[in-house]
């Protein structure tokens, strides 16, 4: 009895070491040596400012800056502009297919960004679909796809969903006897929107908002393929980065560094607000969905599918696209399986690649997230608390940025892993693990302690009842999280297109080679072969959820 | 300020199922008036329809003469009081009260008065810039109160406002609504469930069960006279007995099923020999007598004041479909507690027991109304 208790304190505090090492050494290690480098001469590798005073002495990189600043600002604004009145709309009114609508939003946020980027290069690009045929029916000529339009577009098409799905939360959770109240006080329609409605689900605008923000500025695939001209900050860090190679990776490093600082910055002060601004609401009765009739209701319908349709138009172009006839890298009329064939024929690596690392590293963001909810919830301590924070960090780190911090820190003997498998599955770790770690926690805190208590009065020892009571407990929490990591890393793009080799090809990575090198047959034929995984797990998220919604 | 209310003939449907069949109600001005009933009769929709949260299939809603039905919630000048309160969290409490005086465009000045005002007379005064969150039930409730009454509606709605609280809480909240409501002298429509709140807060009450109203009177009228069983068996015990009307040289009589008989003086014309009814027996309204109904005590409680003994009579005399048979004594009269098992003989009061029809419909004691 007393040995199983003293193993039992022992199993969690070897737990929380061995979690403490982990996060040591490849998140803090790697993120140390980064800013290390960053403040490295290239030649003589003494400390230095100077990497940092080029960057901000030169107008090229400035404007580069700017550009990113741009991207962002404008992408948040118009995904707020676009996502919550959306959000709003559906809730408040009732609206045909509602739930189809929802699904083809989460499928269109959940794909990754650049095939947005290439589905409109084939469809406004030079020789597009569109662009051809304004060019030859009305001889007009279409405003440029690429550059800062295109991103913008792309982006903002891309993370609206973010918005969209966290307003819809928030109005959830607002009591209809809230804006019963404000109308019985002689509140208007519009006032009781912009006196009552937007208070309350502001801090999760904001929120959204943070999410929409970090993730236009770490977009790596959409700028460099639709951007041209426009370079933004992670395009700037890939090329320098790339062109660099041998050692003297010093400066993309230093750009790395000042990224890394702006979204960290970012997130504390989002952070700090929301605490300061939050409030907690339970709603008991949610908000009476109402019909509208008439002309009111045709343009709320028309307006609410048009968008849908934008969002969704990427991965329509995609799977068309890959029946069709190519001859070289253009289409032609007709259709064929030739992509499919050629895909299966060459790229049938990659493939296997992303399901074989994606599994692997599902498993192990299955047991770490289990791991750390359960010590960060139930075995508080100052070690558990430090293992908190540091779960924030990939919040904060951008892809490419993720990629370079490991390549740096493990290019060398004991610990040599660039160009491994291993290394990938690493950067997939660490990038996915907070969605299965956020959905874990969330479902612990509602299992009462008493269970595992009764379990342990009844003689389990603490150990064992973890595994038969509690973690079978969490399993709906811990899988639905895990099925949003999984399809966010078949999806990853801006870490493994750092971190790859020609044997450790991810489908991603894949499309992305075979986009720059204009085949695009087969990359849609990979494409689609990844929307179509991506919508089975959405499926298999949803019956396993129960609910039609995604929470990030 | 306030005005009345008159609810004719109402309808409410949803979809094909109707909730409330045909209403009518006349609330009078600066009256406190409850609708009391169980859960799903119909009394929050009535209240909703008088807001205008929801439609009204048929009939007419009016306050004072004006037909309100197609006026929406929002110009109707109510003001109204949720079961959870419904503050804004993301106001304070002073912020809250504000509310509605800053959409009536009223000066600066006056809404700062009125608000001063109203917050002294819910005695909030020293929360009024916390954040509802910081604040317990009780004070939440007298927001909400405070919010509805600053803009001097026309009426006063309150849905189940005493429900999310506690007992103490809920008593002396319910004296201070009272208190307010009078001294604001506000044409108020109360819903509750709970029946002793409703006969210690209301003027007039009205029974509600499945969409139509039982019963329309005062609390004690309510009480002591019920108008059908229904309303007999819902605000407070009663227990039904088995009876057949009977006359002799004395005049009429009620004859339990074991023989014994009670003379009434106040039974109506309706009432006929022969005729078989439902007698009506509070605990309270029976004494310890020579003759008497037989009982055995069966289980008893104590509860300070006095003890309510559940009894056991011959099986066919009582209703079957009743949860006890009850019987309180008053210890202030009494110093003799009965034991369980033991025997006792009671007497039921002849000018406080109820006599219904066979069905349970309708009271056949005289000029009781079901709407006075």
């Amino acid at each position: 009895m007393n040995r199983k208790k003293h193993f039992e304190f022992d199993f969690w505090k070897i737990v929380t070491i061995v979690i403490v090492i982990i996060f040591a050494l490849f998140l803090a290690y790697p993120l140390f040596k980064l800013f290390a480098s960053g403040f490295r001469n290239p030649d003589t590798q003494a400390f230095t400012m100077e990497n940092f005073a080029k960057f901000f002495s030169k107008k090229y990189y400035l404007r580069t800056l700017g550009h990113s600043f741009m991207v962002t600002t404008c992408t948040t604004f118009l995904a707020v502009a676009i996502g919550a009145p959306l959000a709003y709309l559906t809730t408040v009114y009732k609206v045909k297919f509602k739930g189809f609508v929802d699904v083809l939003v989460i499928i269109s946020m959940l794909s990754p960004p650049f095939i947005g980027a290439y589905s409109w290069i084939i469809l406004g690009g030079r020789s597009g679909i569109i662009t051809k045929f304004f060019k030859g029916v009305f001889n007009i000529e279409t405003p440029s796809i690429y550059g800062f339009g295109g991103i913008l577009l792309v982006l903002t098409l891309k993370l609206y969903p973010f918005i969209y799905l966290y307003t819809k939360g928030a109005l959830k959770k607002i009591d209809a006897s809230l804006s019963e109240a404000a109308e019985s006080l002689g509140c208007n329609a519009f006032r009781k929107v912009t006196t009552v409605i937007l208070p309350l689900i502001a801090p999760t605008i904001l929120a959204g908002s943070l999410l929409v923000f970090m993730n236009a500025l770490a977009d790596f695939g959409t700028p460099m393929l639709i951007g041209e001209g426009y370079t933004v900050m992670p395009v700037l860090i890939y090329s320098e980065f790339i062109s660099e190679m041998g050692g003297k990776a010093n400066f993309a490093a230093a750009l790395a560094v000042i990224l890394v600082i702006i979204t960290g910055v970012m997130f504390l002060g989002q952070k700090y607000v929301v605490n300061k601004k939050s409030f907690t609401m339970s709603s008991l009765r949610p908000i009476q969905v109402k019909k509208l009739y008439g002309m009111k209701n045709v343009l709320l319908h028309l307006s609410i599918y048009f968008i849908v349709f934008l969002s969704i138009l990427p991965q329509i172009t995609v799977v068309y696209t890959s029946f069709k006839a190519t001859k070289g890298s253009i289409f032609i009329e007709g259709f064929s399986l030739e992509s499919y064939k050629s895909v299966f024929e060459n790229l049938r690596n990659p493939i296997i690649n992303t399901y074989k690392f994606g599994l692997i590293s599902i498993i192990i963001i299955i047991f770490m997230a289990m791991f750390i909810a359960y010590i960060t919830t139930r075995r508080k301590s100052w070690l558990t608390n430090i293992i908190d924070s540091m779960t924030m960090f990939p919040y904060i780190i951008p892809g490419s940025v993720l990629g370079i911090t490991l390549l740096l820190a493990f290019n060398d003997q004991p610990m040599l892993l660039s160009g491994t498998a291993m290394i990938i599955i690493i950067a997939f770790v660490v990038r996915r693990l907070p969605y299965t770690l956020r959905s874990s926690a969330a479902i612990l805190y509602q299992i009462s302690p008493s269970m595992e208590e009764a379990a342990i009065s009844l003689g389990d020892s603490p150990v064992k009842t973890f595994f038969k009571v509690t973690a079978i407990m969490m399993m709906p929490g811990v899988l639905s999280g895990a099925i949003l990591s999984w399809i966010t890393i078949i999806n990853e793009l801006s870490a493994s297109v750092i971190l790859y080799t020609g044997k450790t090809r991810t489908m991603s990575v894949a499309i992305y080679t075979e986009v720059i090198r204009a085949s695009y047959g087969t990359a849609a034929a990979l494409a689609s072969i990844l929307t179509l995984t991506t919508i089975i797990s959405l499926l298999i998220f949803f019956k396993l959820s129960g609910k039609k919604e995604v929470s990030l | 300020m306030s005005n009345s209310i008159n609810i004719e003939n109402v309808v409410k449907k949803y979809g094909e199922v109707t909730i409330i069949p045909n209403l009518s109600v006349n609330i009078e001005n600066g009256e406190f008036f409850t609708l009391l009933g169980p859960s799903g009769c119909g009394k929050t929709t009535l209240l909703r329809m008088i807001a205008g949260f929801n439609s009204i299939e048929g009939g007419q809603i009016k306050f004072d003469n004006n037909v309100i039905n197609n006026i929406s919630a929002h110009k109707r000048n109510i003001g109204m009081v949720f079961q959870n309160y419904a503050i804004f969290p993301h106001l304070s409490v002073r912020q809250n009260v504000e509310y509605g005086l800053k959409i009536r465009k009223i000066s600066k000045i006056e809404i700062k008065e009125k608000v001063d005002d109203i917050l002294e007379v819910v005695k909030i005064r020293d929360y009024q810039d916390r954040l509802p969150e910081k604040l317990s039930g009780g004070q939440q409730q007298r927001v909400a109160l405070a919010r509805a009454i600053v803009i001097h509606p026309s009426v006063l709605l309150m849905d189940e406002p005493l429900s999310n609280l506690d007992a103490k809480l809920r008593i002396e909240m319910r004296s201070a609504i009272r208190d307010i409501q009078k001294q604001v002298g506000i044409t108020t429509v109360y819903v509750t469930h709970d029946q002793e709140e409703a006969l210690a807060i209301s003027d007039r009450i009205a029974v509600m069960n499945e969409g139509t109203i039982q019963q329309i009177g005062a609390p004690e009228e309510i009480y002591s006279r019920p108008y059908n069983i229904f309303v007999s068996t819902f605000i407070g015990h009663s227990n039904l007995f088995y009876g057949t009307v009977g006359k002799d040289s004395n005049g009429k009589y009620i004859a339990f099923k074991d023989g014994y008989k009670t003379y009434m003086k106040n039974l109506t014309e309706d009432c006929i020999e022969d005729m078989k009814v439902i007698v009506s027996i509070r605990p309270e309204e029976f004494s310890l007598n020579e003759e008497g109904l037989k009982a055995t005590i069966k289980n008893r409680t104590f509860l300070g004041k006095y003890i309510n003994y559940v009894l056991e009579l011959s099986e066919a005399m009582t209703i079957k479909a009743q949860a006890s048979i009850e019987y309180s004594q008053d210890l202030g009269q009494t110093n003799h507690i009965y034991k369980i098992g033991e025997s006792l003989t009671l007497k039921p009061n002849a000018l406080k027991i109820n006599i219904f029809t066979e069905g349970g419909e309708k009271s056949l004691i005289k000029d009781v109304n079901k709407d006075e």
